[in-house]
């Protein structure tokens, strides 16, 4: 019985309490960098288009929003010739990007990508790629892997030793 | 002449005031409920949200009136209307200030037991034609809860009577002037309150409808206008319990200063800022333990109490 009146009055003077709600439009919530929210497709610092359409985050993805197709340029580098998510499909599990081998997608802690039309909401590779680094400031895929391109031949990647002779190796 | 356009106007008057509180007290207590639970509630549609109402009203009269087709129809269409109509008439009883009333009757009080006895109607009728199992195990549920709790609700009101020595509003109210019955009859008005709750299915004696055991309740089926009105049905009970709970209980319109409508109107805000308030806090209880509670307390209680106001009034008046 006391219990009960107790009760009462300690809702009761939940009136005075702060409110828990964000009243959203007019007070926007500082969201982590870390958050999942819209997807990018990042530069790497020298500018240069860091996917190398692996198709890694496509088959990664668990509801298949992500459609792309690899081409190569003239320097040897492999670059998507069209890069698509579909986010009326895309649930932001982040998926993609720990798949991606290059730092190239990454999701960005904007959320207000709201449409009225369906249609909108497929994404090209002109409005997915970004003037930036992103989250990773200083990582070049090609800087540091044993991928051979233009101005770069095997074993001049950073950290990487000058490949094995390997018939020198024979007793 | 004079007198027919003066009871015209009371009666108006009464109704769109009803009309207007009770719809108006659905956004009050999603306010007051969201307030107690540490949210905003609806606070868009117009200032503070007040006109969230017209859109829940536009929402709710454009959505399809389903009948479905194991219904019993006739039924099933009067169920709802019943409740309003009970809820609304017992208003007719009841003396707002001096003069305004619609009908003073000399049996006001039983009037609006009878009325309130009506609604276990509607709950019964709609529960029983929609069909449906949840429908059916909630109006079982409703009449057994709104027909035990009746006892006890016309036996705390006794206690009242006998110390006013009449069954009319305008009496009673008259009779509190010294002293609100709230003092002598904090008994009754305990039991009153509690049998109050059931009577209008609220939280947490809400046991008819709810949700998390039976869909809705004996409104399952209901949808469009008529669920409106099971629903508009449940807030003019609120309503209604709030007024008579005033009048019986809390001296009517006697304050200081303002007038006495005005006064009448505040007191009834607050017992509905009560009603919501326990809303808010207590969880529900479990079916056998609602009508122990209230045959093995309430009933006991409200006998004793009614005893001893008997014997205290033999012993002061011989
Ligand atoms: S966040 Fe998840 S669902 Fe969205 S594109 Fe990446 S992997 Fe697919
Ligand atoms: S975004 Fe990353 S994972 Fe996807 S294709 Fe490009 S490099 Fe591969």
């Amino acid at each position: 019985m006391f219990s009960i009146i107790r009760t009462i009055w300690h809702v009761f003077l939940h009136l005075f309490a702060p409110r828990m709600t964000v009243p959203y439009p007019e007070k926007q919530r500082e969201l982590p960098p870390r958050y999942r929210g819209r997807i990018v497709l990042t530069r790497d610092p020298d500018g240069a288009e860091r996917c190398v359409a692996c198709y890694l985050c496509a088959a990664a993805c668990p509801v298949d929003c992500i459609a792309l197709q690899a081409a190569e340029d003239v320097d040897g580098r492999r670059y998507p010739a069209f890069f698509r998510i579909n986010f009326s499909r895309c649930i932001f599990c982040g998926f993609c990007e720990e798949a991606c081998p290059t730092c190239a997608i990454q999701l960005t802690p904007n959320v207000e990508m709201a449409e009225y039309d369906r249609q909108y909401l497929v994404y090209e590779k002109e409005d997915l790629l970004i003037n930036g680094v992103g989250k990773y400031h200083d990582y070049n895929f090609y800087r540091v892997s044993g991928m051979a391109i233009r101005d770069k031949d095997k074993g001049e990647a950073e950290g990487e030793r000058p490949p094995v002779e390997v018939q020198s190796l024979l007793p | 002449m004079n007198e027919l356009l003066r009871i015209l106007l009371t009666v108006v008057g009464v109704l769109l005031g009803v009309m207007t509180l009770a719809p108006g007290l659905i956004w009050g207590e999603r306010r007051l409920l969201a307030l107690w639970q540490d949210r905003c509630g609806p606070n868009r549609v117009g200032p503070f949200g007040s006109l969230q109402l017209v859109a829940d009203m536009i929402k709710i009269l454009t959505k399809e009136d389903w009948i479905p087709p194991f219904a019993d129809k006739p039924v099933f269409i009067i169920a709802p209307s019943i409740i309003v109509t009970a809820t609304l008439s017992s208003f007719a009883v009841v003396v707002f200030a001096p003069g305004i009333a619609v009908a003073d009757l000399n049996i006001g009080v039983l009037f609006f037991l009878a009325m309130s006895a009506m609604a276990v109607y509607s709950v019964a009728l709609g529960g029983w034609a929609s069909n449906n199992k949840y429908a059916l195990l909630g109006s079982i549920r409703a009449v057994g809860q709104m027909l035990s709790y009746e006892v006890f609700m016309a036996l705390s009101l006794m206690g009242v009577v006998a110390l006013s020595g009449s069954f009319s509003f305008g009496d009673i109210v008259e009779a509190q002037r010294d002293l609100w019955f709230c003092v002598p009859q904090c008994l009754g008005l305990a039991v009153f309150f509690i049998a109050a709750l059931a009577e209008t299915r609220r939280v947490p004696l809400d046991l008819p409808e709810a949700e998390s055991e039976l869909v809705a309740g004996y409104h399952t089926e209901y949808s469009g206008m008529k669920f409106a009105m099971f629903f508009l049905g449940e807030y003019i009970g609120v309503t209604l319990n709030a007024v008579i709970i005033v009048a019986l209980f809390f001296g009517g319109w006697h304050g200081p200063w303002l007038p006495p409508v005005v006064w009448f109107l505040l007191k009834t805000l607050a017992v509905i800022g009560l009603f919501v308030l326990i809303r808010a806090s207590l969880p529900r209880p479990r079916y056998d333990q609602l009508m122990e509670f209230g045959w093995k307390a309430l009933l006991p209680l409200a006998l004793l109490n009614l005893l001893a106001t008997g014997a205290i009034i033999l012993a002061r008046g011989g």
